[in-house]
């Protein structure tokens, strides 16, 4: 048995992160929860959130997703992301600017557009993200 | 027999399309390498989320929603068809038609409705003389900017969802060119709704594992279904992509080879006229000296 908790987030433009963690919170639809190794299969919808990689006890990557399943089974834990965006590489004026980009973009659009809704969901994420940078 | 001067012409012309064909070429070689990137980006997502799909709805059973068991019914049938925005690709926009063509035939004469939905001008184009009053809509992709489609995706998904509840359709058939290497480009057609499995998800499920499920199986089906849909559509649109612009790069490499051979053998036929003339021209002069 290995001790060590498989983890990969990826979302639909990549794969953002694919290895070997000691433990991973991720933010479930129905509270927060910690994975580590020998979880029992446990399936949930996530929310817009932090999930946390922490390697002997301590944080070693912080990664921003929006919605999504988290996926544990025996072989390790899967994370399926519509967004997902590694915190460090991000700063409170880029996600500013995006903000005001898609602004304009929703607006552009008729009202009862599918894209906008789309849009919307984005304009959420970025909103979130824009908050949890913050703190 | 073409004058000198309109072989001259003739040359030159080909020899600037070749120039054109050339510059196709290669821009579209720059472009089918990031497209075909973004396909393999996209790929471990959708292979993941199939083989979620596949472990859920194993236990889901018959109870499970309209999206994956279908609305009982099959007789309105929605073929969505993906072509590219622009031509000079070959055979690639045809072959898609070809085969939404072909389907289109055999549910008619099943008796079953047909509905289409075009997405990209080609099919649109091709398709509205035949069948253009069973169109029921029409998505651009001329707005999309380097090969970002996760926003396209998106609206079609939503709008097929929305259309499937309102009971528009009962089923949803995407027709589209599947991205095998960069020679060989298949049509395919693959039913989105309800959603299909693919057969290898099928068998990557954990044995019926007991799962423990975050708010309930149904909703987290609810939400999984639509997202897959996407999923599906999305790989369909950037494999189409990469597809598109590796065939525009095989017929324009052919389109290049050709024109150099064209303009040898008007060369050939040039300088052949040419000779002609100076010896024309020759025996005049000797023939006019003669007569002195």
């Amino acid at each position: 048995m290995a001790d060590k908790l498989h983890f990969s987030l990826v979302s639909p433009a990549k794969e953002v992160f694919s290895g070997e963690v000691d433990h991973v919170i991720a933010p479930g639809s129905e509270g927060e929860f910690g994975v580590l190794v020998n979880h029992a299969p446990f399936m949930t919808t996530l929310k817009n959130g932090v999930v946390r990689v922490l390697e002997n006890g301590t944080t070693k990557m912080r990664i921003f997703v929006r919605g999504g399943f988290a996926d544990v089974t025996s072989e390790g834990l899967t994370i399926l992301a519509e967004e997902a965006r590694l915190l460090e590489d991000v700063t409170a004026a880029s996600v500013q600017e995006e903000i005001d980009a898609t602004l304009l973009k929703i607006q552009s659009l008729d009202k009862d557009d599918s894209a906008r809704i789309a849009l919307q969901e984005h304009f959420d994420y970025l909103e979130s993200l824009k908050a949890a940078l913050v703190h | 027999m073409p004058s000198l001067k309109d072989l001259k012409n003739r040359i030159s012309s080909v020899k600037s399309t070749r120039k054109i064909t050339k510059a196709m070429q290669m821009v579209a070689a720059a472009k089918l390498k990031r497209a075909q990137e973004a396909a393999t980006a996209s790929r471990p997502y959708a292979e993941r989320m199939a083989s979620v799909l596949a472990n859920l709805s194993a236990s889901a059973g018959a109870g499970g929603p309209k999206l994956l068991t279908g609305t009982g019914s099959e007789d309105t049938h929605l073929i969505v068809v993906l072509t590219a925005e622009r031509g000079l690709a070959g055979g690639f926009n045809t072959y898609v038609v070809k085969l939404a063509k072909q389907k289109i035939g055999e549910l008619r004469a099943e008796g079953k409705t047909v509905k289409i939905l075009t997405v990209g001008k080609k099919g649109r184009e091709q398709l509205s003389r035949e069948y253009g009053d069973m169109f029921v809509g029409h998505i651009d992709l001329s707005g999309v900017k380097g090969g970002d489609f996760s926003e396209s995706a998106i609206s079609l998904g939503k709008k097929l969802t929305s259309d499937f509840d309102a009971g528009e359709f009962d089923v949803a058939t995407l027709i589209y060119s599947q991205f095998k290497n960069v020679l060989s480009q298949v049509p395919t057609a693959q039913q989105l709704i309800p959603a299909s499995m693919p057969a290898e998800a099928e068998e990557a499920k954990l044995g019926n594992a007991l799962y423990i499920y975050e708010p309930s199986e149904e909703g987290i089906l609810e939400t999984l279904l639509p997202r897959y849909i996407n999923t599906q559509i999305l790989s369909a649109l950037l494999e189409s992509a990469a597809g598109e612009q590796a065939s525009r790069m095989t017929a324009m490499d052919n389109a290049t080879n050709n024109a150099g051979e064209m303009i040898d053998s008007l060369s050939l036929q040039y300088n052949r006229a040419r000779q002609a003339q100076i010896t024309k021209e020759l025996i005049e002069i000797i023939s006019g000296a003669e007569a002195l």
